[in-house]
């Protein structure tokens, strides 16, 4: 555990995420031009046609959108369980990300539906987990908004955020028993070919890549923000 | 008396005498079982095919209506700070405070649906189900509900956060809930709702008294 407690020292954490940071915004910038380029080169698929370009921006977007909520679980784990003094400013701030790429899911999923399932919206399990996901993310970035004491803020986070954790595999699996729709998943099962994989792999690294990118700045804008802070109540 | 039952006794007295028991809970939830055919129209066909999901619909929001006082009133009062002290656990408080809500919501919306599927023309079998699955179901909303009431219980504004919270985890229990009534209209067997619905709510008030109490003491604490 101890090198996970060495960046828990701010300090620490803003010299190595100076370091890294150029390097994963530049990874973000080719893995996604990449990705666009290979993208628009394959050939229409012979039944979506075009659309299956959305296929590129909606999975990974939905991939990511659980992936941070897995995020904030770990860091709220760490900061209820070890009092990681930088976890709670991690969770908060990946908090907006995941709600967007929640969203950004279910936008790119409702214009590819319209053509493919011919509406826009359906009641299916994916779909509905999805909105629930959506909605968790706006409660748990309500409640840190709520309460105004910061330490008291976080740890209220933190156990919702856990509490959230326990449950969504239960909407998922209950959503799921109600009502399907969706398409499983095709990329580990290997049903997707390779010109239409290619670029999806590439375009997951780059939003993942993206997502660094962005946690990291807000993060250090957290990070200076409260040094500012403390600054201004010394000169005071 | 043990501290657990008293406790439990005060909770619902103080339910009965304050806030008018669970007269307000099931005013709202006859409310909303009136305003649905108003909107949907009177046809019977149609309202006793969405009477398990609207009665389920309308249970949980009639308990969620009383929820934000779950731990507030004593919070603002300073007795929460009492009873901590106690030697009863504070996740023994936790159960005791969800077992008197339920007691004074969900155990009375329970006993109320029936004569609601009544107004809605449910068949006497489905009317079964729903009550079996209300009481089966309506601990894990007391349960639940009293993480989300521990966690705002800070908050002046509490009741408005508290529901944005706390129903997309209740997800679950509308989904088994409203699903059994649903199979067994379609003449399929309810157990396998019933017996998912009695597995959340089991968990759900095993487990979260331990995450209300961990948020209650992060409220008293400093």
């Amino acid at each position: 555990m101890n090198w996970l407690f060495k960046y828990a020292n701010p300090h620490n954490f803003m010299r190595l995420s100076g370091v890294v940071l150029p390097f994963t915004a530049i990874g973000a910038a080719l893995g996604i031009a990449a990705a666009l380029w290979l993208g628009f080169s394959a050939p229409p698929d012979y039944q979506q046609g075009r659309t299956v370009l959305i296929l590129f921006i909606h999975v990974p977007a939905a991939i990511l959108a659980t992936a941070v909520y897995g995020a904030i679980a770990v860091c709220s784990l760490l900061s209820l369980v070890w009092r990681h003094p930088l976890s709670d400013t991690a969770a908060r701030a990946a908090a907006p990300f995941g709600a967007l790429f929640t969203a950004l899911g279910l936008i790119t999923g409702a214009l590819w539906g319209k053509p493919m399932w011919g509406t826009y919206w359906v009641w299916d399990a994916r779909l509905t987990s999805f909105l629930l996901l959506l909605f968790l993310y706006m409660g748990y970035m309500a409640l840190w908004n709520a309460i105004e004491d910061e330490t008291r803020a976080a740890r209220a986070a933190a156990i919702l955020a856990l509490v959230g954790a326990v449950n969504i595999p239960i909407i998922k699996f209950s959503v799921e028993w109600w009502s399907t729709l969706h398409q499983g998943e095709s990329i580990v099962s290997g049903k997707l070919a390779p010109v239409f994989l290619a670029p999806l792999l590439l375009m997951m690294t780059g939003y993942a890549l993206l997502f660094a990118t962005l946690w990291m700045v807000r993060i250090r804008t957290a990070i200076i923000e409260r040094r500012a802070r403390g600054l201004m109540q010394g000169a005071a | 008396m043990s501290p657990f039952w008293t406790l439990l006794a005060r909770d619902l007295k103080l339910a009965a005498r304050s806030g008018g028991g669970a007269a307000l809970a099931l005013s709202f939830f006859a409310l909303v079982a009136t305003l649905v055919p108003l909107g949907v129209g009177a046809d019977l066909k149609l309202l006793s095919r969405i009477a398990g999901g609207i009665l389920w619909v309308g249970a949980v929001l009639a308990a969620l209506l009383s929820l934000d006082r779950l731990f507030q009133g004593d919070f603002e009062d300073g007795s929460l700070e009492l009873i901590a002290l106690s030697p009863l656990p504070l996740e023994m408080t936790a159960l005791a405070k969800i077992a008197a809500h339920w007691l004074s919501t969900g155990a009375a919306l329970t006993l109320l649906s029936p004569l609601l599927a009544l107004l809605f023309n449910l068949a006497p079998y489905p009317t079964l189900v729903l009550f079996l699955s209300l009481l089966i179901g309506t601990p894990a909303v007391s349960a639940v509900g009293a993480i989300g009431a521990s966690l705002t219980l800070s908050l002046k504004r509490g009741g408005l956060i508290l529901p944005l919270i706390i129903l997309p985890l209740l997800a679950p229990v509308v989904i088994f809930g409203a699903g059994a009534v649903a199979a067994v209209m379609d003449g399929f067997s309810p157990n396998g709702g019933l017996g998912l619905l009695a597995a959340f709510s089991l968990a759900a008030v095993l487990l979260s008294p331990f995450a209300a109490a961990a948020s209650v003491r992060l409220n008293l604490g400093s």
